[in-house]
């Protein structure tokens, strides 16, 4: 059996002696669409850092695709969407063009110049988000569900295998929100690119995803979403704080809180 | 003037190092604005003035050092204060901004007790100060011409990176780019660019050609790329017609140069505000 393209092994996280993750384990497999959910401040965008290599872990250790993230050297089969609010600058003079290929820097390697077909690899990506047609467009000029659509397009572009989203619907108006998470599904279903999304937007996610892991410092439950409303009440308040309606629909099980 | 030029060497001098700077200093500049670091530039500046002072002092005082072009100090100590802002930028991590007050005073104090001991201001620490036509000497215009050299080097390796870095630090370190690495040669180059262009823009006027040809270029350029053809065709403009009206009207060119970008820049938003307002008026 081929080893999990994310392999979070006995992962605990301190920052200025408080327990931001408490021994986690936790794999993703190939053609998952997982979600992390929790409260805030439950560690899910420290997780996602540790994933991502951008922080250490204070204890335990991450796999990717089977190598220890320390020696894992194809950094451009993962994918990352940061929270748009996070470290863009809002009103950097770049067209959607330039934004997209920056996603190709580390793929073409250092000393190297971006590969003669950049442009053609950049409208696919701009074709794979529906944004095609702002490729010549200024990145300040779009909104916020525009920019985060361009924002994985630079993610896709270098063809990732696993692609990581940090809230990525953060400033994103309410009505555009279903319609980003269906693409994230058809990039999912259709391109077999593998999901891992940090959200709040529990309603709204849980149709799509195949995976929910539940965290508030350690683990809760992780599993198939079909599965979560097997989650004891008792977990469910230890995991979330405080008590959690369960509501059911003919399709799953949706949490709220 | 093209027979001034072609007749007397210091012009020689003079408007060919301006002609190199006006295309570094923008051009690194575009990178400075665009990662909002315009106030390191400053920083760097006066860190810059000390190493001058310092040894404009040495060469007054140690025999041996009275030949000492005072640019290599200069840059000495541009480099070290790159070095020491990353350093406390680092130990203050949640008040970064600290770090650029800090240097700014201690290149500033250390500046003001060299002068002290140098006994006063001499002609030479004002052209360090506000730029000069007439003492801009061969040897600066070689190191001038070798900062540049170094300067388009490492813009044109690490183009990809450092426009990813200055769009968004977080994705750069992320997708496994070497963003510290990159950006410590970054500040060092910064360092380079500010320790040379002082001698024709001047210590106090030089961030303002990194980030004054940038603002004016941002307002009307459509691409970044574009954003940087625009810089350095600004910053020429600025250089070339301060360093000519300098050397007829008898000014400090610093002055003449940021007059004459603050003079684009104007004509720049007051075209745009028209182009808008005409724009609105057919649209309604």
């Amino acid at each position: 059996m081929a080893a999990p393209l994310i392999n979070i092994k006995e992962v605990s996280y301190e920052y200025e002696q408080t327990t931001a993750l408490d021994h986690i384990s936790m794999a993703v497999e190939e053609g998952d669409f997982l979600a992390i959910l929790g409260p805030n401040g439950s560690g899910k965008s420290t997780l996602l850092k540790i994933m991502l290599g951008l922080i250490r872990p204070s204890e335990g250790s991450v796999e990717l695709f089977g190598v220890d993230s320390r020696q894992f050297k194809h950094r451009e089969w993962i994918g990352y969407v940061s929270q748009k609010s996070n470290s863009f600058n809002s009103a950097f003079p770049a067209t959607v063009r330039e934004v997209v290929a920056g996603g190709l820097a580390k793929k073409a390697g250092l000393f190297h110049k971006l590969p003669k077909n950049t442009s053609q690899q950049v409208e696919e990506a701009l074709d794979a988000v529906g944004m095609k047609a702002f490729k010549n467009r200024s990145i300040s000029e779009l909104s916020g569900g525009q920019q985060q659509r361009i924002f994985i397009a630079r993610a896709l572009v270098a063809k990732p295998k696993v692609l990581i989203l940090d809230e990525p619907t953060v400033g994103i108006d309410v009505q555009n929100v279903q319609a980003f998470y269906d693409m994230l599904a058809a990039l999912n279903r259709e391109r077999n690119i593998t999901l891992v999304l940090v959200t709040h937007d529990v309603d709204t996610v849980t149709d799509r995803i195949s995976h929910v892991a539940c965290l508030n410092q350690t683990i809760h439950f992780h599993g198939f979403k079909d599965q979560l409303h097997m989650m004891s009440d008792e977990k469910r308040e230890a995991w979330y704080g405080h008590s959690v309606r369960k509501i059911h629909h003919t399709e799953g099980s949706h949490t709220h809180a | 003037m093209l027979e001034a030029i072609l007749s007397y060497e210091f012009l020689q001098n003079a408007f060919a190092s301006g002609l190199i700077i006006g295309v570094i200093a923008p051009l690194l500049g575009v990178f400075i604005v665009v990662r909002r670091l315009s106030l390191i530039a400053d920083a760097l500046s006066h860190v810059t003035l000390a190493g001058i002072a310092g040894s404009l002092y040495l060469s007054q005082s140690v025999g041996a050092l009275a030949l000492l072009n005072p640019l290599y100090l200069g840059i000495a100590s541009s480099v070290l204060g790159s070095m020491l802002i990353e350093r406390l930028r680092s130990v203050y991590k949640h008040y970064e901004e600290l770090a650029i007050p800090i240097i700014l005073s201690a290149g500033i104090g250390f500046g003001a007790i060299f002068i002290s001991l140098a006994e006063g201001f001499s002609s030479d620490l004002f052209g360090y100060l506000f730029g000069t036509v007439s003492a801009v000497s061969r040897q600066d215009l070689y190191i001038v011409a070798g900062i540049a050299v170094i300067v388009l080097a490492f813009i044109r390796i690490f183009f990809k990176e450092l426009f990813v870095l200055s769009f968004d630090d977080e994705y750069a370190r992320a997708s496994g780019l070497p963003a510290k690495w990159i950006h410590f040669l970054f500040m060092i180059v910064t360092a380079l660019v500010i320790a040379g262009s002082m001698r024709i823009v001047g210590i106090l006027l030089v961030s303002s050609l990194m980030t004054i040809p940038v603002a004016t270029a941002m307002r009307v350029a459509k691409s970044f790329k574009q954003t940087i053809w625009l810089s350095i065709l600004f910053g020429e403009v600025s250089v070339l017609s301060g360093l000519v009206a300098a050397f007829y009207l008898d000014l400090a060119p610093g002055g003449t140069i940021v007059v004459t970008s603050i003079a684009i820049l104007l004509i720049v938003l007051a075209y745009r505000k028209f182009s808008l307002s005409k724009k609105r008026g057919a649209a309604a």
